[in-house]
């Protein structure tokens, strides 16, 4: 009897532990770090683009006191400008080496202002020539000092009918350009971007986010009472989150929280491309079954992790290969889309392991490394591309400055790396297509369904064929033609002979 | 008597040669009809059956051509028009797709017409239906092929004939009831409407009675389940 207890107990335990070392590897593979989204919107799983450098804590940083609310990180040269707006300060990190980042300054005051103290400082903009742009949010300005930290000028709430008397102006996110403007988003200030001259006027605003427009609602509105009116939700912009200025002056902006029908339907915008005039210019060409290839992070909204909503992107890098990565509070990950609008990797999650974040807010690059600042673990993330992703990388860049043969040989490497990545398909097709090969890049975007490149090789090869082949067409177009008719006319030659008046006689 | 019987049987061999051959003539001829159905709509359906220039045969065929182009306008159709997601295609259920419909369509408009002096019988309307059905295989086998031969900004005629195929065979269909019922357009026009409600019905008594036989089925078997534990 005992006997029996033991083998069923035996075997209800290997069952039990095989059962759930299976669930183990499917919940792996289900759950992969980097994947990205095919052309029907599947997820592909992928190998790692980055990999964790190293988790900077503040200890691991030099810092004696612990970050608290840090909001914004800028990257200068090798520096780090880490905006620690809840200790009122801007760490400066030097870098050193691959996962060596230090501590060389602390800014905590400006000399020759007024008020000389940094109240929650938060964000940082840095001039070529070392004019440091601080959105000093607790004194509602924007003050610009020189590189000594010495008081050039500042900026103020803009005297704007717009903008009520007793808004309180709270600077949030700011950038620069080479001409010394500064734009800016500030909290509760929809209208778009603010837009400061060089010498300190406010000129308006720029950019205004697209406003979600639901039709029903509308012609409620129409039917609804004043009172009635008052209490709908109305139709305004969704504030930016945050800008990033690349390095051609194009100002990147992402806005988070939008509804879910009005992203799915296209009327917002969680990313934005800004040309000077405030306009979006952001290609979005990826191939996808239903129009084009949607930038708004991932695809798929349901509530695994306890996680709901689309993804909330806080903060966008452009990297120098116009690479921008936009990285999603909601589920803690990274968005990487190349120029065209076609995802390139996304990877990260929630959670306190490395390379997870729990509430990141910041994002920056260093040539190719990523930072990412995680403001509720206090934690400063360092990614560096793997080799995969380096190949990625040099691919693209060798496509760019016309190593075509060279960028074919790097693509075809990613595809044996990972067969179901579509960017190593069209990848290799361009190059083909570069060369002239048209007839043998046609299948490569055939099988990821680029339809625009696939149509201009088509066109070439369908040129090239029609000349190679004009004699035979021509031949078989007038034997189309001729033919016909000669039967035709050896028919009217019959008949005419037939009914002949001489022949008619003789019978 | 053995040899008259032996003689008559000869003579029905040819008479069935021969009316083989007079159906095969038959045949052929209301085949080449549906072009003259889709060129002269009124004229055409009107003698479809009053004149019974049509037969079933033919239209049973233009339905199967009709099928046979939808199946492969998905494999041959240059994937710039038609992108198609190959893990959640079921050959038998997009066949289903037409066929059911189909049937629902002329049981429905003939149940309901039969009762208000329709003069077509089931036969006749299947065979108006599957008549009307002919543009859609006589332009987007053309369509299929030449979408190969061409690039996606020269596509923009794809759609739109594409689109023309489908009106046209609504048209069709359409006008061909009214024919072959002697219906005045109005009335026609209510029929059909009428039709599409009764189709409707149809699908929910058809979906009420699948989950009661469903229901009752489980019930059995649990029964025989719940006896397959006691014993």
């Amino acid at each position: 009897m005992k006997n029996k207890i033991a083998k069923i107990v035996t075997t209800l335990a290997v069952v039990i532990g095989v059962g759930f070392s299976g669930l183990g590897t499917v919940e792996a593979g289900e759950d992969n770090y980097t994947y990205t989204y095919d052309f029907w919107g599947d997820v592909q799983e992928s190998p790692d683009c980055y990999s964790v450098a190293k988790v900077f804590t503040y200890k691991d940083l030099g810092l004696t006191s612990n970050i608290k609310n840090a909001e914004s990180l800028y990257v200068y040269g090798d520096k780090v400008y880490l905006c620690d707006t809840g200790n009122n300060r801007i760490v400066v990190l030097q870098r050193t080496g691959t996962d060596d980042l230090s501590v060389v300054q602390e800014i905590k005051e400006i000399k020759g202002s007024d008020i000389n103290a940094l109240s929650a400082p938060a964000d940082i903009a840095i001039t070529e020539d070392g004019d440091m742009f601080i959105a000093d949010r607790g004194n509602s300005r924007i003050v610009r000092v020189d590189k000594d930290l010495n008081y050039k000028m500042q900026f103020d709430k803009p005297n704007d009918l717009a903008l009520g008397a007793d808004l309180v102006f709270n600077p949030d996110k700011l950038v620069v350009d080479t001409a010394g403007r500064v734009y800016c988003s500030a909290a509760g200030i929809n209208k778009g971007l603010l837009k400061y001259e060089a010498d300190g006027t406010f000129s308006g605003f720029i950019g205004a986010p697209k406003v979600p427009y639901d039709f029903t609602d509308y012609i409620w509105k129409k039917f609804a009472s004043q009172e009635q009116r008052a209490k709908m939700a109305s139709f305004v912009p969704i504030e930016y989150d945050n800008v990033y200025m690349d390095y051609e002056g194009f100002i990147y902006a992402v806005s988070g929280g939008m509804e879910e029908e009005d992203l799915r339907g296209g009327t917002v915008d969680a990313v934005r491309k800004l040309n000077m005039l405030g306009n979006d210019i952001l290609v979005r060409n990826g191939a996808y079954y239903d129009g084009d290839f949607p930038v708004y992070g991932d695809l798929y909204w349901g509530g695994s992790g306890g996680v709901t909503g689309p993804s909330y992107f806080k903060d966008v890098t452009v990297l120098d290969n116009d690479i921008y990565v936009c990285l999603d509070q909601n589920r803690g990950r990274l968005f990487g889309y190349d120029d065209q609008g076609r995802m390139v990797f996304a990877f990260g999650g929630n959670g306190n392991m490395e390379g997870y974040f729990r509430k990141p807010v910041s994002i920056e690059h260093m040539d190719r490394d990523l930072l990412v600042l995680d403001q509720l673990d206090c934690s400063l993330t360092m990614f560096i591309p793997t080799e995969y992703g380096s190949l990625i990388y040099r691919a693209m860049d060798q496509f760019d400055v016309g190593e075509y043969d060279a960028a074919q040989a790097s693509w075809e490497q990613v595809k044996a790396l990972n067969g179901n990545y579509a960017l190593a398909y069209i990848g290799i097709g361009r190059s083909l297509l570069r060369k002239g090969e048209y007839k043998e890049s046609m299948p490569y975007f055939e099988s990821k369904y680029d339809d625009e490149n696939y149509s201009r090789a088509f066109q070439q090869y369908r040129k090239q064929w029609i000349r190679e082949h004009i004699i035979t067409i021509v031949v078989i177009v007038l034997a189309l033609f001729l033919v016909p008719m000669a039967i035709s006319r050896v028919y009217q030659v019959k008949e005419e002979i037939d009914n002949a008046d001489i022949f008619k006689l003789r019978r | 008597m053995g040899k008259a019987r032996a003689y008559q049987k000869e003579e029905s061999k040819e008479v069935i040669k021969e009316r083989n051959a007079q159906n095969r003539a038959r045949y052929v001829k209301s085949l080449k009809y549906g072009f003259y159905c889709m060129t002269h709509p009124i004229d055409g359906f009107w003698k479809l059956t009053h004149e019974k220039k049509g037969t079933i045969g033919a239209a049973t065929t233009i339905l199967i051509i009709t099928i046979l182009v939808r199946i492969l306008k998905l494999r041959y159709t240059s994937f710039l028009f038609l992108a198609v997601y190959w893990e959640d295609i079921n050959v038998f259920l997009y066949i289903a797709s037409i066929l059911f419909p189909l049937a629902l369509w002329v049981v429905g408009n003939w149940a309901l017409t039969t009762l208000f002096d329709g003069k077509g019988r089931l036969g006749d309307v299947y065979m108006a239906t599957c008549y009307g059905m002919l543009p859609y295989p006589v332009i987007q086998f053309p369509l299929m092929v030449v979408s190969n031969f061409v690039t996606i900004e020269e596509g923009q005629f794809y759609t739109v004939l594409s689109v023309i195929s489908l009106i046209f065979c609504l048209l069709l269909i359409v006008n061909g009831l009214a024919q072959i019922h002697a219906f005045s357009p109005g009335k026609n026009l209510l029929f059909t409407v009428a039709s599409l409600f009764a189709m409707l019905v149809m699908v929910f008594i058809l979906m009420i009675f699948f989950s009661m036989i469903s229901q009752g089925v489980a019930y059995f078997i649990s029964i025989g389940r719940e006896l397959m534990f006691r014993i």
